[in-house]
């Protein structure tokens, strides 16, 4: 099970994103944005970091490399897509996933673990999980607050919110001021996700949890061998 | 009375920003573009009928708090 | 006289901060009057900063062999050797006085200049550190700058994909018009990869990679085209720098590919002194000149002068030297990683180092005569007088303190408190390799695919070196030394940022001296080299020294790594409460309890104890690898009844401590930590205890929802959990809202 993970000049979590992507079995291979053909892949993963720098908007250069049409093509395709963090920016830049993001609430940069609620599992990214299972998987965004023109528009399309460690979801257990403590979203086919916290940072025990691993076994798990 | 301030990086000063959004524009094919700078505007609704007075005010208020003395400059505009 | 200048106007020399000898001193090497080019060359390698010309003689008492070090002090950062052919890279920088001027910019580039001089080395850098002192958060300004501080590390460090783990923060009157912003950094490498600042032999290119020139930080240079010539180029040159993690990100990912590939014969990074620096020292390294063309320099803006070339210290670039015929794979490389790259020079026999401009030579002069020539003063030193005086003033209360009430305002005060609202907006995650993360003793680190973990402690101490600058410089090289022993690692090397007054003031060089004999001291007793340092003078308000502030960075191995090593956050109720090291411990000199409570500084701190610190240090590390006691925490800033209280605040548990009198609970004297010890590791423990002669005290055990201290009379005193944890919380975020 090959799976691309995308590297646009400023991205710094390839190397996180690979070396999980192989706890949870998958063969991962590194590619530079200037790429135009991922036709050989099962799965694509952009990862975190501040591609291009996050100037201008997070994620608006990013959206013009030239590996995002073949990105987009392979989604229109059904090959699951996965964005973290800055990568999520990134597909909802592309129009690949609705929302946007804004800074944090508190207008400082968060990097600490918290918890999260998983709502939804018919997705790439969560279909191993339980609804209403609680994962800790570490946070680090500073403009980490998602907001989408039409909050009830997502029914069905949310995969995890910001919770508390018993699950409860309310405005204390928000960290950015996201709406309706939306911290994971798909497209409706499923196959394109994009989640705020870092699952990647929280797969061995030594590292202090192993939460983010049924994530990373759920997009594993959706790769189907492109040839066979 | 409407005031309307933009906040600019002084020229010799390096704006990584405006250089980073320059080589996509030039990547994304659109020949011809030179220096980018990427500034704030600022506006602010303000008290007063003298426009001088009211100049005075925001100077102060660009000094202190919405420019950065070291590194940018400013210009106000005042609409009556 | 041979001044040039006539009477009524400042010397150009002296405009740039070289003294009348210096200039003749250049005259002499010459054989002529200097150009502007090179009197803008000899002023910045000859300033302080770049010529160590103060410090130098004192800074050979160091030791700094061991059979581990690779690169000692002197190259751009200190190497040592991991086994099986991994290699660790270490080097720690000031960025005081741009912190002051700017705090987000000059803490950035602070940042950004760390990182440069370990990747320089050909070393991934895998963390960061910062050690970052203000004056009171009660003034609005030191909040100012302290929080536009620690957004410019967070800002920096965090987009250019390097976790940063802390460090320490601390607050004194003294830094109120002088902050004070050390940043560390440290890198993993393969031996084979290791890259030195040479230039190589002869025909080898110059290629300097990176951003753009502008007239970045060259005030010198500015005095110099007014006073002299070219009075029409830029009328203002920019204070403050911007730096451009995104740049520099493409940088070290670009130059690690060099290394990988083995494109390049030797790196320096452009730092302060520019090209100056990064023409002269790696051919002077190698023996070798160099041909220099500054009209192929990529530059931010046009008509820059040759003086302004040389002295440019724009940020994020670095200088490859190249054998020619891999020169098209280098550019390669470049191009891939989108960054600029021009060939700016070539490496010549013969040692002279020739700078044209325009198509004309504007210098020539001997490589090594900017580095190798540069002056070295013997500096006057002399006691202090008034050090007697400070000694003899010691604290004196009316009344015995209530313990409970002196609890909560240590808790409280910003140098004690949770750091959280800090290093929660630093990046401390990425790489996955932060097995302890910031908030404990000590970072760890682990090595992935190796058994070996990293652990590295920074530490400074301002008013114990004030009181004594000899015993305070030594037992800040003990305190890092155990804190990475409690997870289990052997201290290796030590790398040390001197911040210091005015060194033209003998009692200044007076500390400097004293400071580096007790650091030495103290690395001679643990085997811990010191690999590399960087001293800052002119530390001063209206002239005011700051505290003299040596800031240690201790590296330790742990080989292999732990599996479960010791956390300050692991004790659980039912454990006992011990502690380990002496239990004279009776003095207040310097230490929290006396600033906070007493609003003094006076005294002498306890001398340092060099066969208790390696016994300490033994058992720490022991505890660690048999994986004893599950939770330590060292002894210092607040003393023993703090040490407690953290403990029990960060395991969310009460405790019952037995004390004798309320002095030895708030004493700060050193090599002394608290263990939670559950009863099946406690005679395993004092076993091992007994085998190193390290006494040990069973202070209580953990409980409950109190901190209780009891010594059976009215002193005996009771803090509740939650309030300890709210003020110990509270304190900076509190402080930050508004006072």
């Amino acid at each position: 099970m090959k799976a691309a993970v995308v590297v646009f000049p400023g991205t710094n979590c390839e190397h996180d994103v690979a070396w999980a992507l192989g706890i949870a079995g998958a063969d991962a291979h590194l590619v530079w944005h200037r790429e135009t053909d991922l036709s050989d892949f099962d799965g694509i993963v952009l990862p975190g970091g501040f591609a291009h720098g996050d100037y201008l908007r997070t994620g608006a250069i990013a959206r013009f490399s030239p590996i995002m049409d073949e990105v987009k093509r392979r989604a229109e395709e059904g090959v699951p897509v996965l964005g973290i963090c800055n990568g999520f920016q990134v597909l909802c830049e592309a129009h690949l996933l609705p929302g946007a993001f804004h800074q944090n609430r508190d207008l400082t940069f968060i990097c600490r673990p918290i918890h999260l609620r998983v709502e939804d599992t018919d997705s790439i990214l969560t279909r191993a999980a339980e609804v209403g299972q609680v994962l800790t998987i570490p946070l680090n965004s500073y403009e980490g607050n998602f907001t989408v023109h039409d909050p009830a528009a997502m029914r069905g399309r949310v995969l995890a919110r910001y919770a508390d460690a018993t699950g409860s979801v309310d405005d204390e257990s928000n960290p950015n001021g996201s709406v309706d403590n939306i911290a994971a979203i798909s497209n409706p086919a499923g196959n394109v996700a994009g989640i705020m916290p870092h699952p990647e940072r929280a797969v061995e025990e030594i590292l202090g949890s192993v939460d983010g691993l049924v994530l990373m076994r759920s997009f594993v798990e959706s790769m189907e061998p492109a040839r066979v | 009375m409407k005031v309307t301030i933009v906040v600019r990086r002084r020229p010799e000063i390096s704006d990584p920003q405006g250089t980073t959004v320059s080589r996509a524009l030039s990547d994304m094919g659109f020949a011809g573009v030179g220096t980018v700078r990427i500034n704030k505007e600022i506006e602010l609704e303000v008290e007063g009928d003298d426009t001088a007075d009211v100049e005075r005010r925001v100077t102060e208020m660009c000094e202190r708090l919405l420019a950065n003395p070291v590194m940018d400059d400013f210009e106000i505009r005042v609409a009556e | 006289m041979s001044d040039p200048v006539d009477p009524d106007e400042e010397p150009v020399h002296r405009l740039l901060g070289l003294t009348d000898e210096e200039f003749e001193t250049i005259g002499g090497i010459l054989g002529r009057s200097p150009s502007d080019a090179e009197l803008a060359m000899y002023s910045v390698m000859w300033s302080e900063h770049c010529s160590y010309k103060s410090s130098r003689p004192h800074l050979g008492r160091f030791p700094t062999q061991a059979p581990w070090v690779v690169v000692g002090p002197g190259e751009n950062a200190g190497v040592v050797d991991l086994g099986d052919g991994w290699l660790a890279a270490l080097r720690i920088e000031s960025h005081n006085h741009p912190s002051f001027v700017e705090p987000y910019q000059g803490a950035a580039t602070g940042v950004g200049g760390i990182l440069r001089d370990v990747f320089t080395m050909g070393a991934r850098p895998i963390a960061l550190w910062n050690q970052i002192r203000f004056g009171s958060l009660d003034d609005a300004h030191n909040r100012y700058l302290f929080s536009g501080v620690v957004a410019g590390i967070a800002g920096y460090g965090n987009a250019v994909g390097v976790p940063t783990l802390g460090g320490e923060i601390a607050f004194e009157e003294c830094y109120t018009g002088n902050p004070l912003v050390n940043v560390m950094c440290l890198g993993v490498l393969r031996r084979e990869q290791l890259v030195l600042g040479t230039a190589g032999t002869e025909g080898s290119v110059a290629v300097l990679l990176g951003n753009a020139t502008g007239r970045d930080g060259i005030g010198g240079a500015s005095v110099l085209a007014s006073a002299s010539f070219d009075e029409t180029s830029g009328t203002k040159r920019p204070s403050v720098q911007v730096g451009d993690p995104f740049e520099e990100k493409k940088l070290i990912e670009a130059c690690l590919e060099l290394y990988d590939k083995g494109l390049v014969v030797g790196v320096q990074d452009l730092g302060a002194a520019g090209l100056s620096c990064a023409c002269s020292e790696p051919a002077a390294r190698a023996g070798m000149g160099m041909d220099v063309d500054l009209d192929a320099v990529h530059t931010r803006e046009p008509d820059m002068t040759a003086p302004e070339l040389l002295m440019s210290e724009s940020q994020e670039r670095m200088m490859a030297f190249v054998a020619p015929d891999r020169l098209e794979a280098v550019l390669e490389v470049a191009r891939r990683w989108e960054i600029d790259a021009a060939v700016v020079g070539t490496v010549t026999t013969g040692g002279t180092l020739t700078v044209r401009h325009n198509g004309e030579v504007v210098a020539e002069l001997p490589a090594d005569s900017l580095s190798e020539a540069a002056p070295v003063y013997k500096r006057p030193t002399g006691e202090p007088i008034w050090l007697a005086g400070l000694w003899n003033n010691t604290m004196d209360l009316l009344t015995p303190p209530s313990v409970d009430e002196a609890l909560l305002r240590l808790l409280d005060d910003p140098s004690i408190a949770d750091a959280r609202w800090v290093y929660e907006q630093y990046d401390h995650m990425l790489f996955l390799n932060t097995v302890i993360e910031p908030g404990h003793d000590a970072s760890l680190i682990r090595i992935k695919g190796t058994s070996k973990g990293l652990a590295v402690s920074t530490d400074g101490n301002g008013r114990h070196c004030y009181l004594d600058p000899r015993r305070g410089g030594a037992r800040l090289v003990y305190e890092a030394g155990l804190n990475v022993a409690l997870t289990g690692a052997e201290p290796m090397a030590v790398v040390d940022n001197l911040n210091f007054g005015n060194p033209e003031k003998p009692e200044v060089m007076w500390q400097f001296r004293e400071t580096i004999e007790g650091i030495s001291e103290a690395c001679e007793v643990l085997s811990t080299p010191v690999i590399g340092g960087n001293v800052s003078f002119y530390n001063e308000t209206d002239g005011n020294d700051i505290f003299p502030t040596p800031v240690i960075g201790l590296l330790g191995l742990a080989d292999p790594m732990p599996a479960h090593p010791p956390r300050l956050d692991g004790a659980r109720a039912g454990m006992e409460l011990w502690m380990f090291g002496s239990q004279r411990s009776r003095n207040l000199a310097g230490s929290a309890f006396e600033k906070v409570i007493a609003g003094h500084v006076g005294g002498r701190p306890s001398a340092p104890d060099a066969v208790m610190a390696r016994g300490v240090i033994e058992v720490a590390i022991h505890n660690a690898r048999l994986g004893l006691a599950p939770a330590v925490h060292d002894i210092s800033d607040g003393g023993a009844a703090v040490a407690i209280a953290e403990m029990c605040i960060r395991s969310g548990v009460g405790a019952t401590v037995q004390f004798t009198d309320w002095v030895g609970l708030f004493a700060e004297n050193p090599h002394r930590f608290i263990a939670a010890v559950p009863a099946d590791v406690a005679s395993d423990l004092e076993t091992l205890a007994a085998r190193w002669d390290v006494p040990v005290t069973r202070l209580g055990h953990f409980g409950g929802t109190e901190i209780r201290f009891e010594n059976g009379g009215p002193e005996s005193a009771s803090v509740g959990l939650a309030e300890a944890t709210e003020r110990w919380r509270e304190a900076i975020p509190r402080r930050l809202a508004g006072g």
